[in-house]
């Protein structure tokens, strides 16, 4: 990814304006009450999203927990992310697009093979992204947990379905997240090509930091 | 069946134990409103129970009999073999109670491997409405309800009988037993180590059991 910095003068000064490109990723330090903006530049791109205490890596985000304490399963602007001790580590702010997913998990090369075949066994996926950016922060296999598919649309429903379905996203729509801690937000931008969650053409998105 | 192991596990208790592979666990909630908050992992000591991965290769949002639970690396942990109940709660976590923590730290492990859970004999419906709101149902489980699992690798299993973080009942009791199949008993040369029948499965869970089986079971 590029990186272009511009000094900060206030505390809302852009600190961050990156495209992460399709299937690439990226690992960024939000300091507290920073606001990230991730922006889905050409619509239904599914941006799988891991969130850590910047001081303690143990203290990370937990979805079911986040589930539970929002008592709904989607997330969209007032949900508060949660860490597995129940901090808040982040609260999203703004949404233009509605919903996001956080049942789904990230895609990896073994759950490939065991969803669409052996054809499979050797794209690029999410969990090798979250690894490789991951390591700089000493986020490792044991550090890894289910995350955040923003744009991602995987509806629940009440006979105890779940499918992953076409997008609700569209080129433009974004999502705020204001941290509620010194936070690692460990990005994953899907390569996907075997379902709808990226429109099956991944594309790049755009990171914009405000602290 | 030859029995291994039996044990009760009063409410608001923890207990873990390694499982064999081809051995079942079968848990009896002992009064109504019972919850066994389950984590798995495997045979390496470091490929965990995944709900996510296990939800969306099945299309299902709860646990239910004919579902294989699948681990972080794409492999068969246990088969859900059979169950009185078709919904067993697994998106709304437990609370940090310390009890799973513990029985964690036991055997190496912490609050690094605090995954997605399983809650058997809990169940919180999911409303058709734009967020999907969540409550959760008091009168799903009863005293006497089962489930079966089949240990498809060697498993550490962690179990937690406090109550459901959603609920305002009491912490209730869950019987555990561990079983070997008979026909993998048979040292006399007739059957050697099959493993109990597979129940009706999705074609996903098909292939997670053969890479399972052909790599390290
Ligand atoms: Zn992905």
């Amino acid at each position: 990814m590029t990186v272009t910095k511009t000094t900060a003068s206030t505390s809302t000064a852009v600190a961050l304006d990156t495209v992460v490109d399709a299937g690439d990723g990226a690992l960024v330090t939000v300091p507290s009450g920073g606001r990230l903006q991730i922006v889905d530049l050409h619509g239904n791109q599914a941006v799988d999203t891991l969130f850590y205490d910047a001081h303690d890596i143990d203290n990370r985000y937990s979805a079911f927990d986040t589930i539970r304490e929002q008592r709904a399963v989607f997330l969209t602007t007032g949900s508060r992310l949660m860490s597995t001790r129940l901090d808040e580590l982040a609260v999203i702010t703004d949404d233009t697009c509605g919903r996001h997913d956080t049942v789904g998990g990230a895609c990896s090369q073994e759950s490939n093979v065991i969803r669409y075949g052996e054809s499979t066994r050797h794209q690029h996926a999410c969990r090798q992204t979250f690894l490789r950016y991951g390591a700089r922060a000493g986020i490792g296999q044991r550090q890894l947990t289910h995350n955040v598919n923003f744009f991602m649309n995987v509806p629940v429903t009440s006979s105890g379905g779940l499918t992953f379905e076409d997008g609700l996203s569209a080129p433009g729509k974004y999502v705020e997240i204001t941290a509620s801690r010194d936070l690692f937000v460990l990005i994953s931008n899907c390569p996907q090509v075997n379902n709808p969650c990226n429109g099956w053409d991944p594309t790049p998105i755009q990171l914009l930091g405000r602290w | 069946m030859t029995l291994d192991h039996e044990h009760e596990l009063p409410g608001a208790a923890a207990w873990s134990a390694p499982v064999r592979a081809g051995r079942t666990v079968t848990l009896t909630a002992l009064a109504d409103g019972a919850n066994a908050t389950m984590l798995i992992i495997g045979a390496d000591r470091l490929d965990r129970l995944n709900i996510p991965d296990t939800l969306k290769s099945q299309m299902s949002a709860r646990i239910k009999p004919g579902m294989v639970l699948m681990s972080d690396r794409g492999l068969a942990l246990a088969t859900v073999t059979a169950s009185s109940l078709d919904w067993h709660d697994c998106l709304t976590g437990a609370l940090p109670d310390q009890l799973l923590l513990l029985e964690l730290t036991k055997h190496g492990f912490g609050e690094a491997d605090l995954h997605a859970c399983i809650n058997f004999f809990s169940k919180v419906s999911v409303a058709d409405d734009p967020r999907a709101s969540l409550t959760y149902v008091p009168d799903h489980g009863h005293a006497g309800d089962t489930v079966t699992l089949r240990a498809d690798q060697d498993l550490l299993i962690f179990v937690s009988t406090a109550p459901h973080a959603l609920s305002d009942g009491r912490a209730a009791s869950v019987a555990v037993r561990l079983e070997t199949p008979d026909h993998s008993e048979d040292h006399t040369g007739g059957h050697t180590g099959d493993p109990a029948p597979d129940p009706e499965l999705r074609e996903e869970a098909i292939r997670a059991l053969r890479l399972t089986r052909e790599l390290i079971a």
